[in-house]
């Protein structure tokens, strides 16, 4: 297949571009709907709002989850907010702001029309989620509570106590339930995507294996959706959810589709530090916190008193110092590099000296304890729960952790990937963050992508196939897949060699994080090329899984996973590589200002790469869509 | 520093599918850190199970945050196990000691069928919400959401009840299998808002009656909401029962009427 890169931009001013669209869109009329049918992979947000929208409008929906209920998808972590430029505070809001914060934000490295778009539906968002219920916070007048964010001088982020990702999820949930109990929507619970089937350089369908009984089986369509989540998980330690992995979109990227910016990796700055080598993941601690939390470390690295012994002289409020204007809500990426650097000065706290404090005694003393539990309640009882401290009179610990991934399947301004009738919503495509998305961004670019875009969207791509007969799962190149797919699951069975899919996992998260993680170096990125092959070769020959591929099977099912990481760590130490400068999370340590700032280089870099699968991910072909700043000048990001 | 436990006594029920009886197998845990989670135990477990050839034992676990609903297992016969509005995926081996002897179970309940070994089939509670535990509300079609202000205190009595993972821990822990706190939460959190007047007795009569058909019947023994990793009230379970009693009138009225 060749790959065009057409971003469909509308022409027109940057504030019409949506509106004439939709004016333009081709439609599908309301009788015509059920005739087309639609397969949703993926529950989150994104998933499950485009999948009750559309079953809502009258497509024939197919919904796939890896998890036991379209509930658990990983949505339902996300604590702080989500944002919207509704400028209910009448603290100078709007549209445009909300834009340019997500630009600059993303280190101009997004396209302007989709974000555009996405700060233009955001209040949609919070209108409909009202309307379904969601219990946002609220002033004792009834009406909307704000809170601020990293990155944004305004407060328009939403929230329902430290649980918003869970509030909207159940929101998205109960719409989709809705729509399975009318029987618009067939829902397969426990069965994961292996393979997107292509025809005649379309998208026909997938294949999927049941994970109760292995059994893999093919699904034809008209057009397929990806709302699969990041590849978090690359690191192994990180603060997704156990199961999330790069399956689905990897499988997408191999039968053609391209897969953008990889390296665009977040660290978020606020999560409890390593503190045992059997830990698992690692948790989150909203960014929110940073609204009332001040961070500091000792200026002293041989400090051993406990923290409320350290005067204010010898305290280091890091944050505050070096980012005056926005002190403790710097963006994400600006706050872990300076966590990092003083841990790795040696200023580190805690048992290990892995973690910086976040300190809340001045928020209890100037507010009280009751307006700080009210608005933190359960995030300092989760941290008590983790750490065994109490946060109200110990400061918190925290440390970056890999939480979120910006790059991902390419997609048009339609969310279509360059393969036909496949498209990719929320965290699993590229589209709207850049190289780092602002905090209370990613709950919004999942609904509104959801909600507001595919809807609209995948009619102009279904209209013209009206009574056109599509590939069935007879066809041959469905055959083709199922038959690989099997193989492939059968295949890890029978390699009965000595490790499991999880010391590999560690093995290729090491790797990852030491090398591509928070700050990376042409050497050590090359260091990693030539560690991962010869690691992935040893996961071929010596990858242990007990049981069979014809039963409930964790262990396999890992080992699917596994392999999927490892081909797409390979790609993203290439295009971090590649990719010679700096820009929000991705930062390489040769580019930098004297300040030890990201240094961009617009005249090189200011474009999407978008890598083409050759068979072998070291040898992946890069291509790239140039980004044009029509409505907002590129400009060196500073939060000082 | 961390502390390490010594010498765990784990028993834990291992079933190789739904027709199978199942039975209890022994394992002894020689060393685990205090700072390691419950699942981070059994992953050690796990480990230590492939590497002599043998099947892990298979659990649900995802988020490993308490937020996702995924993990459930009976510990020494407490669903979620000892501590206190904390699910299985947070508890800390910092909660027992060396020597201790562990008892794991899946959840037991008729409504929620055996897959392998601790896992379950919990889709009931699907049906449950897919019955009515919804507003309806097509996209694009909703009002500015300040037109409508809500109390605050209505809106955290509904963000309490709505607070529910749908884990199954009420069930599991129920001595009659049945899951009024589950369905419960579902209708206080959408029966107290404003937007959820309009469908407020068909949902109720809807839920409970596809709950009926799943679950066990209460009779208020409480257990529930000690299980509960969200501590949500069963005066969730009050407002039903006067819900669904007054359902039951008012949706014969509209029958009539039509």
């Amino acid at each position: 297949m060749t790959i065009t890169f057409n971003s469909k931009i509308p022409a027109g001013a940057i504030g019409d571009k949506w509106a004439t669209y939709k004016e333009d869109a081709k439609l599908v009329a309301p009788g015509n709907k059920r005739k087309f049918k639609v397969i949703v992979v993926g529950t989150g947000l994104a998933g499950a709002s485009a999948a009750a929208t559309m079953a809502e409008l009258g497509y024939q929906v197919d919904v796939f989850t890896f998890h036991d209920s379209p509930r658990r998808a990983h949505s339902i972590a996300a604590q702080g907010g989500i944002n919207a430029a509704k400028n209910y505070q009448g603290d100078g809001d709007s549209v445009h702001r909300l834009f340019y914060d997500t630009i600059k934000g993303g280190d101009f490295r997004s396209r302007e029309s989709n974000v555009h778009r996405l700060a233009e539906v955001s209040v949609n968002i919070i209108d409909q989620m009202v309307a379904q219920g969601v219990p946002f916070a609220r002033e004792y007048g009834g009406l909307l509570d704000n809170r601020s964010f990293g990155g944004a001088q305004v407060s328009r982020t939403f929230y329902a106590r430290g649980q918003t990702g869970q509030q909207l999820l159940l929101g998205a949930y109960q719409q989709l339930a809705r729509q399975i109990g009318l029987g618009n929507v067939r829902m397969f619970n426990r069965t994961e995507l292996v393979d997107v089937v292509t025809v005649d350089d379309r998208c026909a369908g997938i294949v999927t294996r049941d994970l109760v009984n292995g059994e893999v089986v093919s699904h034809a369509a008209h057009a397929v959706v990806m709302a699969t989540g990041g590849y978090g998980n690359v690191f192994y330690l990180s603060t997704n959810a156990m199961a999330c992995n790069v399956t689905a979109a990897w499988r997408a990227h191999r039968k053609g589709a391209a897969f953008a910016n990889p390296c665009y990796t977040q660290i978020h700055p606020t999560c409890i530090p390593q503190s045992d080598p059997t830990q698992s993941k690692l948790t989150l601690m909203s960014e929110s916190l940073r609204n009332d939390g001040r961070v500091w470390v000792p200026t002293n690295a041989d400090e051993s008193r406990s923290a409320d012994q350290v005067p204010e002289a010898e305290r280091d409020y890091i944050l505050e110092r070096l980012y005056p204007s926005y002190g403790n809500l710097a963006p994400r990426d600006v706050s872990s590099r300076a966590a990092k650097r003083a841990v790795d000065a040696g200023l580190g706290v805690g048992p290990l000296k892995n973690g910086v404090y976040l300190d809340f005694s001045d928020a209890v003393n100037r507010l009280g304890k009751d307006v700080v539990e009210e608005r933190y309640g359960n995030l300092f009882q989760m941290y008590e729960r983790i750490a065994g401290e109490n946060p109200y009179d110990v400061p918190m610990r925290i440390y970056p952790a890999t939480h979120y991934t910006m790059g991902g399947l390419w997609v048009d301004y339609e969310l279509m990937t360059n393969i036909p009738g496949l498209y990719a919503a929320g965290e699993a495509n590229f589209s709207d963050h850049g190289a780092n998305r602002l905090g209370a961004s990613a709950l919004m670019q999942g609904l509104a992508d959801g909600y507001f875009v595919l809807p609209y969207t995948i009619g102009n791509y279904l209209a013209p196939m009206l009574n056109k007969p599509i590939p069935g799962t007879d066809h041959p190149a469905f055959k083709e897949a199922e038959l690989a797919a099997a193989a492939r699951y059968q295949g890890y069975v029978d390699i009965k060699g000595s490790r499991s899919p999880d010391y590999f996992h560690r093995e290729v998260g090491r790797i990852i994080w030491d090398y591509c993680g928070m700050e990376r170096t042409q050497q050590g990125l090359e260091k990693a090329l030539s560690e991962l092959p010869a690691l992935y070769e040893e996961f071929q020959k010596d990858l242990r899984v007990t049981g069979d591929a014809e039963s409930m099977n964790q262990t396999l099912e890992k080992a699917g996973r596994v392999d999927d990481f490892f081909q797409l760590g390979m790609l993203m130490c290439r295009d971090a590589l590649e990719r010679e400068e700096s820009c929000g999370g991705h930062f390489r340590a040769e580019y930098q200002t004297d300040e030890g700032e990201a240094l961009r280089n617009d005249e090189d870099f200011a474009h999407v790469a978008a890598w083409e699968w050759t068979g072998d991910p070291t040898k992946s072909v890069r291509h790239s869509e140039e980004l044009n700043f029509e409505a907002i000048h590129l400009a060196t990001r500073s939060y000082k | 520093m961390s502390n390490h436990l010594k010498n765990l006594k784990l028993k834990i029920w291992r079933q190789s599918g739904p027709t199978d009886s199942g039975h209890f197998e022994n394992y002894v845990m020689d060393e685990i850190s205090d700072e390691a989670s419950f699942l981070e135990m059994l992953d050690v477990l796990n480990e230590g199970l492939i590497g002599e050839n043998k099947l892990p034992v298979v659990f649900d676990h995802d988020c490993r945050e308490g937020i996702c609903g995924t993990c459930s297992l009976m510990i020494n016969g407490q669903a979620h196990g000892p501590e206190r509005s904390t699910a299985t995926c947070q508890l800390h081996m910092r909660k027992f000691k060396s020597g201790d002897e562990i008892v794991i179970e899946p959840w037991r309940a008729s409504a929620f069928p055996i897959i392998k070994d601790l896992m379950v089939d919990r889709s009931a509670f699907d049906r449950i919400i897919e019955s009515g535990g919804f507003i309806t509300a097509p996209t694009g079609g909703a009002p500015d959401a300040n037109l409508i202000p809500i109390p605050k205190t209505v809106a955290d009595a509904a963000m309490d009840a709505s607070q529910c993972i749908g884990c199954g821990a009420c069930v599991a822990a129920c001595p009659n299998g049945a899951a009024n706190l589950f369905t419960g939460a579902k209708i206080a959190h959408l029966n107290l808002l404003p937007q959820g007047q309009a469908e407020r007795f068909k949902r109720t009569e809807a839920m409970v009656e596809t709950m009926d058909e799943y679950f066990g019947s209460c009779t208020n023994h409480g257990e529930c909401e000690a299980a509960c990793p969200k501590e949500i009230s069963i005066d969730v379970i009050a407002l039903m029962n006067k819900d669904y009693r007054q359902s039951k009138l008012k949706n014969r009225k509209e029958i009539s009427r039509t």
